[in-house]
């Protein structure tokens, strides 16, 4: 049975036939969990017996009549998603004995589609991470090659689905953490337009930049998923009260016409292997009819900078609710209140997570906010601004999602620059709220490489056109990693 | 710029994070690599620019009618809490 290669469509398609049924096809997906995830590390909690349940409830709904892409599909969540009744732990010890009371919306909206969740993946801690190493349950390994990181933060998810280990995953991303994993895993992620998904249940980071988003096998795939988690949620205050629009009805649109940017900025000290793959990614949406011409962004070089800031700033805001009194962890004996909230904070947060929170307050206090704080959020302008005046001469733009391919598990734990430099091709989207995709554009060293692309917001349905257009074109995103064919 | 010992743990204190003596050379030099990293942003000419605190800004805050949307939930969320006593949270002595 190879029923891991298939689409959401054939899969829906034969359960609508009543060829499979979503109990066989969730009993196929959680033995090839418990079969491969042992070397990959990149699940946190399966939930094997409620899986079943609710495939049995979605089977039920299908033999009452009952359609839908998502019915029976099985998925698995990032663990920073609540989930009513099952532990959502951030990745965190300060979480590990969390049982969310609730459903996140993404949650709710999935499994009010009939998708069956079969657990949570493994992600960096609070999503403070660009390789899944800073994990209080261990580091997640790359399919592709086990000594390498999948990326962060999403790390479980996407390798989870680069694995085939669900029919698609989800995940969170807020400088990078859906993108970057997906390129380094070589899958399709997107990462929607600020506002355009809920935020609510979702456990915060930085919550102006935090969005939350799929991991797919295909932009295809993606689109399904998009369409049952996107639209307005009352519960979340920047949620955008706008109509989604049929993202799987303009996938196959015609690319002529289309302007397409390549940014300067993503080329400078980019390898030229690695450019290689980009410049052969631009010839085939020539040949399909785009046009592709040079735009600018000057300010996009400071968008690392900037993210350092503003994230680390939220994040210590964020974090303050975590204080060993109504829920998380406690430290033993304490021997007063301030001795409460200073040992079951420094001893529940792991090492980068209280970076990011001594870096945030540190920007934050008195003194020294007007120099940091302030001053990111003028070059987040300037940056944004860039990104708008690039709209107007081009629909899209497109680079690399990440300088290099995965690198060594270990390799940059031990320097936070270096390892914060993985995403300087991913947070400017973020910081300007648009909506970004990367899929897979070919091999660096048997490694795959990810495509970025990025519109203007609300435009996640050209997104998804132009990487199934691409998809239709090639074929680097049905590769799959030796072992998990 | 380099961050002191003493500047970490006045940071840590104003986070409320208890620092181990082997944590804290770590992060006198990490945290001082990145303020300088973060340094670079001050060659950016930022004169009448305004600061921009959400990606969608010009967006309105949503009101709503002041009307109860939760109903009491209290022992299912006090279920996730380290110690509670009669529908109370439960913490160290604060007023003697």
């Amino acid at each position: 049975m190879t029923l891991h290669t298939l689409s959401i469509g054939e899969l829906s398609a034969r359960m609508a036939r009543k060829e499979l049924s979503s109990a066989e096809l969730t009993r196929y997906f959680l033995a090839r969990i418990e079969r491969l995830n042992p070397a990959l590390n990149a699940m946190i909690t399966l939930t094997a017996e409620q899986a079943v349940q609710a495939a049995q409830a979605a089977d039920q709904r299908r033999a009452a009549g009952e359609q839908g892409q998502l019915l029976g599909i099985p998925l698995i969540h990032k663990d920073i998603f609540c989930t009513d009744g099952v532990r959502t732990s951030c990745g965190s010890r300060m979480l590990d004995n969390f049982i969310a009371p609730y459903d996140a919306t993404v949650v709710a909206r999935l499994k009010a589609a009939g998708a069956v969740m079969l657990g949570k993946s493994n992600m960096d801690e609070f999503a403070m991470g660009s390789s899944n190493e800073t994990s209080y349950y261990g580091p997640v390994k790359n399919p592709w090659d086990t000594a390498k990181v999948p990326g962060g933060s999403s790390g479980g998810s996407a390798a989870a689905a680069a694995a085939r280990l669900a029919a698609f995953t989800t995940g969170t991303d807020t400088g990078g953490s859906i993108r970057q994993p997906a390129a380094l895993t070589g899958v399709t992620g997107v990462k929607p337009t600020y506002g355009r998904v809920s935020r609510y249940g979702m456990v915060a980071f930085a919550s102006s930049l935090d969005q939350a988003g799929v991991f797919a096998r295909t932009a295809a795939d993606a689109a399904i998923v998009l369409q049952a988690m996107a639209g307005f949620d009352p519960k979340d205050s920047t949620s955008i009260d706008a109509p989604v629009p049929d993202y799987p009805a303009t996938l196959d649109a015609p690319l002529s016409g289309v302007k397409i940017g390549l940014l300067r900025e993503f080329f400078e000290g980019l390898e030229a292997r690695n450019s290689a793959l980009i410049h052969d990614a631009l010839k085939i949406y020539r040949s399909l009819g785009a046009e592709t011409v040079e735009v600018s962004l000057p300010h996009l070089p400071l968008s690392v900078p900037t993210y350092y800031v503003v994230a680390p700033a939220e994040c210590s805001s964020n974090l303050s609710r975590f204080d060993g009194v109504r829920f998380g962890y406690r430290c033993e004996n304490p021997k007063d209140l301030l001795d409460l909230y200073k040992r079951s904070r420094g001893e529940g947060f792991g090492p980068e997570v209280k970076r990011r929170i001594m870096t945030g307050t540190y920007v934050l206090s008195a003194g020294y906010f007007d120099a940091y704080y302030l001053k990111a959020q003028k070059v987040r302008r300037l940056i944004t601004d860039d990104f708008r005046a690039a709209f107007h001469k081009v629909d899209l733009l497109i680079g690399p999602t990440t300088p290099t391919p995965a690198f060594a598990i270990g390799a940059k734990v031990d320097d936070p620059i270096t390892m914060y430099l993985n995403d300087i091709y991913t947070i400017g989207a973020n910081l300007a709220g648009l909506p970004g995709l990367s899929l897979p554009c070919g091999f660096v060293e048997d490694l795959p490489m990810g495509l970025q692309l990025i519109g203007p917001h609300f435009s996640e349905a050209k997104l998804l056109n132009a990487a199934h257009r691409f998809q239709q074109a090639t074929d680097w995103h049905s590769r799959s990693p030796r072992g998990y064919e | 710029m380099s961050l002191t010992r003493q500047d970490v743990e006045k940071i840590a204190h104003l986070a409320r994070l208890s620092i181990t003596e082997q944590e804290m050379p770590v992060y006198v030099t990490s945290l001082s690599s990145i303020v300088n990293f973060v340094d670079e942003l001050s060659r950016a000419q930022t004169d009448d620019v305004l600061p921009m605190a959400h990606p969608l800004d010009g967006q309105q805050q949503r009101l709503r009618a002041d009307i109860i949307s939760e109903t009491d939930h209290h022992e299912k969320y006090q279920a996730n809490a380290p110690a509670v006593q009669a529908g109370l949270y439960v913490v160290p002595r604060v007023i003697e």
